[in-house]
């Protein structure tokens, strides 16, 4: 939902250049990197590509350490596809793909994966929507049968559609409305895209969501569903020949969907205007601030900008050595908790968050006041070698732990290919982080840490009069 | 280094029929140079080392008074240890990617590293360090203090924290597994580095240790390894006894007022312990009821069938000296009172009926495969193994795993499920759910 976790698992198999000269801090990057080629060494031309004749894209990423694969079946559809009045429509589909086909019964295919013993589940979000099994091996084809089946032969009726629309109003209770930071990083993201349908939540608005129909779900469901618009990711003990045969007689027989279109949405206009907003809920024991900026993602950023970002964000605010931490709470005590993320995975421009929770006493400008001297200081002076080492360190070593997990690698790929990069792209992310300079990330504060591009949002408590206990 | 001549290959080759050989996986028992027992699985894919170590003693070692002291500890292990202060020390951690946690529940210490295998000394020795020589020095201990208190004062608020912290204390009154580890706001202020101190002296010793390795390395230098972590440590760790205890206030509810659109629900009862000959059926029968998948009794009536709930689960708690069956579900206010009837008469179902042949041939069948889930990185692994060394199930569990379930017959599903779910529930709502107060639960 939203922001994913796929910054945690950043990957993978790399061919490294070799570097004309090294700093003493870059050394250490160079020893990791062996250890990387190491890794890569094994897999690097392993990870295959294929495209089917209709359109379907499968990556096999193959890990022989135990018996099991990751099937993942990735569509580039998502909540900034829906049309305005809808929101909520990807991801009630999302829930909705569970109900049975025709061929299988509801419920048929989730006791299937029960049985052998598999895991499954989905998730949606702005730019795709992932359905996954975790399952044995030779179950393999069992799972892509049945994906292959929903993939068109979807059937819906109310007595299956209504109960799933409360469940996910009460999804939407639980994730955002009986929490108060995740109202206000709506509010925030509402506020920040002046156009992109970006600004409105995965979720959806509770009074959109209240109307949508088993009309809704599938016509949505026939426009964006097929192989031209699928990406099929297995990770695990499979070898590619063996998976592309599977892909040929499963997904290969599925004909193309000619409603698929490439996915053009409203951009934003360059923003001009520093915004600010405040959030007040009676629930709120500890202030809190968000911010985030508008930036460019890996797919609409120039060249090593994206990159760029990552070690900015990492270096401003990732752990208890970040400038952001060491300022705001070691040195000044004016913050209990503070940092900085970035999400370089969207189709459209993205975000680059700072946020924090001001120390007892001190007030939120003063907690503002005290980042945004933080910021201008690296924007002004820029990051050390050894900063830049250390974080560089860092986010490689990420990708050397990323292979220890099939299920992150499929993510990763499968979220990277889906808004927008290749498996090429994604192989070589280490590669290009380990190639930003010192000046790349002071360029990149400079340039997207302005304030007019961002939303500054305030949580507080609400202190005025509740409502009596209704009862 | 003495090395045993155990040495197991696991059987989860069984569980997949015609897959490939290379994916056994071996247990090793190996005891380092000094005589500390740890488990090996030696895993050539992937250049890292995981660690994963747990010392008896968690949060029932707190003084009431000072509750949270066991996870203040963990919390501040990595603020400077020796003659590393805490910027230092987290620097060092930081040049190697080296990754160090901790945690702590009710019983137990539980500690995590992962490091690339060029850097396995260094990880090794700053552990130790952490684990023998911690500073706690007074700005660190009053910065990650003011963290901590930031976080609880957040749960005063949080429904989620509000149904949890009501239904333990209320199951467990006057004793430490009524005690969340986080502590209070009060108790938080009173916790001194001396505290610390005295944690770390009482509870970090070789004495009921364990540690499991997962690595591209061999017995010999995981050895090495395991001293150069744990080498220092006293002999004798020094706890104070838990008592045995079952949870009270079956057949009570709860209602905490707090203004929500979404009511948060707690319910459980009586557990069984880890060690019960009924342990595996009990597991069986509460995967029925209401485990993990999306085809359990609670998932279907709750969720599937009336949409009252996103998420519903029940699942088995196992302490040493005690044990309950706790779950949850999160629903709107006016229609809680709804959801929480379907659950109650879907326990009261599985007590007096338990589950049909159908439904315990299929939920055999998804724990047994499901394990291998459980063991496809070196972390989990690792921490998987650690959980069978304190559990007691013995190196060769894995492999006798199928075979326990397989034993489980549905007369014995139908006594543990009678067993299990017969004793009543105590349930705890926070929230604002319509016509629902606390008081005795109606039968």
């Amino acid at each position: 939902m939203g922001r994913t976790n796929l910054k945690t698992c950043k990957v993978l198999n790399v061919i490294f250049k070799k570097d004309a000269f090294l700093t003493a801090a870059a050394a250490l990057v160079a020893v990791l990197a062996v250890s990387v080629l190491a890794v890569a060494d094994e897999a690097a031309d392993k990870i295959a590509d294929f495209t089917l004749s209709n359109g379907l894209e499968l990556v096999v990423i193959p890990d022989h350490r135990a018996p099991v694969v990751t099937h993942m079946i990735w569509y580039k559809v998502g909540a900034a596809d829906e049309t305005p009045g809808k929101s909520g429509l990807a991801h009630f589909l999302e829930h909705l793909m569970f109900k049975g086909t025709a061929k299988h019964p509801a419920g048929q295919f989730s006791q299937v994966v029960a049985r052998i013993g598999g895991q499954e589940n989905a998730f949606t979000s702005y730019d795709y929507t992932a359905f996954f099994q975790r399952v044995p091996g030779e179950q393999l084809k069992t799972v892509m049968d049945f994906e292959a089946d929903r993939m068109t032969g979807l059937q819906l009726s109310d007595d299956k559609v209504l109960p799933e629309r409360d469940v996910i109003l009460e999804e939407q209770n639980q994730r955002v409305a009986n929490n108060p930071i995740a109202r206000l990083g709506e509010q925030i993201d509402a506020a920040l895209f002046l156009n992109s349908p970006y600004g409105r939540p995965v979720i959806g608005w509770r009074h959109e969501m209240e109307g949508l129909t088993r009309d809704d779900a599938i016509g949505f469901y026939r426009r964006f569903y097929g192989p031209n618009d699928a990406v099929v990711v297995i990770a695990g003990d499979v070898d590619p020949q063996a998976a592309l045969k599977l892909a040929q007689d499963t997904y290969g027989k599925v004909p193309r969907r000619t409603t698929i279109v490439p996915r053009q949405r409203p951009q934003e206009p360059p923003p001009v205007a520093v915004r600010s907003l405040t959030l007040a809920d009676p629930r709120v024991e500890q202030p809190t601030m968000q911010r985030a900026y508008l930036v460019p993602s890996f797919i609409t950023a120039k060249k090593g900008e994206s990159e760029a970002l990552e070690v900015l964000a990492h270096i401003l605010g990732s752990g208890s050595n970040s400038r952001l931490y060491t300022a705001l709470v070691v040195d000044q005590h004016v913050a209990v908790s503070a940092g900085a993320w970035y999400d370089s995975t969207a189709l459209d421009l993205s975000k680059f968050g700072v946020y924090g929770a001001p120390a007892p006493g001190v007030t939120l400008p003063q907690f503002e006041a005290a980042a945004d001297a933080v910021i201008a200081q690296l924007i002004a002076k820029g990051v050390t070698p050894e900063e830049l080492a250390r974080s560089k360190t860092k986010l490689i070593a990420d990708a050397v732990y990323a292979h220890d997990s099939q299920a992150s690698m499929a993510r990763w790929y499968g979220a990277a290919i889906t808004t927008g990069a290749t498996v090429n792209d994604v192989q070589h992310w280490p590669d290009r982080i380990r190639a930003v300079t010192a000046e790349q990330v002071q360029q990149a504060a400079r340039q997207w840490l302005d304030k007019r591009r961002s939303v500054t949002g305030y949580l507080i408590k609400d202190t005025s009069p509740q409502a009596e206990r209704r009862s | 280094m003495t090395r045993f001549a155990t040495s197991i290959a696991l059987a989860l080759l069984a569980l997949w029929v015609g897959a490939s050989t290379a994916s056994a996986m071996t247990i090793e028992q190996i005891v380092s140079p000094s005589g500390i027992h740890g488990w090996l699985v030696r895993e050539h894919a992937v250049p890292l080392v995981a660690l994963n170590y747990v010392f008896h003693g968690g949060s029932t070692q707190d003084d009431p008074l000072k509750a949270g002291t066991a996870h203040l500890t963990a919390d501040m292990l990595d603020e400077g240890a020796g003659d590393l202060d805490s910027k230092t020390y987290h620097t060092r951690l930081e040049d190697r990617a080296i990754e160090l946690s901790f945690d702590v529940g009710r019983d137990y210490f539980r500690g995590s590293l992962r490091t690339l295998d060029e850097h396995r000394d260094e990880a090794f020795d700053l552990l130790n360090l952490a684990l023998t020589k911690p500073r706690f020095d007074a700005d660190a201990l009053e910065r990650v203090r003011a963290q901590e208190l930031s976080d609880l004062r957040r749960e005063t608020t949080n429904p989620n924290n509000l149904a949890s912290r009501s239904w333990w204390s209320t199951a467990f009154p006057g004793h430490p597994y009524g005690r969340e580890s986080e502590g209070t706001l009060e108790s938080m202020a009173r916790i001194t580095a001396n505290d610390l101190h005295d944690y770390v002296h009482r509870v970090f010793a070789r004495k009921e240790l364990t540690v499991s390795i997962v690595g591209d390395i061999d017995a010999d230098t995981a050895g090495k390894l395991i001293d150069r972590a744990f080498g220092g440590l006293p002999a004798d760790n020094s706890l104070s006894a838990v008592p045995q205890a079952s949870p009270s206030n079956l057949g009570r509810r709860i209602v905490i007022d707090v203004n929500v659109p979404q009511a948060v629900v707690n319910f459980g009862g009586q557990g069984i312990a880890r060690h019960d000959p009924d342990f595996m059926t009990a597991y069986v029968v509460n995967h029925i009821l209401g485990g993990g998948s999306f085809s359990s009794r609670l998932y279907r009536e709750v969720r599937e069938k009336r949409g009252l709930a996103y998420g519903v689960s029940d699942q088995l708690v196992w302490f040493r000296r005690a044990a309950v069956t706790i779950g949850g579900t999160a629903t709107r206010g006016d229609r809680t009172a709804d959801a929480l009837k379907v659950i109650e008469e879907e326990i009261k179902r599985m007590a007096e009926s338990g589950p049909t042949p159908a439904e315990l041939d299929e939920a055999k069948a998804f724990i047994k495969g499901s394990y291998a889930l459980s063991l496809d990185t070196s972390s989990k692994i690792a921490a998987q193994l650690s959980q069978i060394q304190i559990d007691n199930l013995g190196i060769d569990y894995i492999q006798r795993r199928n075979g326990l379930i397989d034993a489980i017959s549905i007369e014995d599903a139908k006594r543990v499920a009678k067993r299990l779910y017969g004793g009543g529930l105590l349930v705890t709502v926070a929230g604002r759910p319509k016509g629902l107060t606390s008081g005795a639960l109606q039968e």
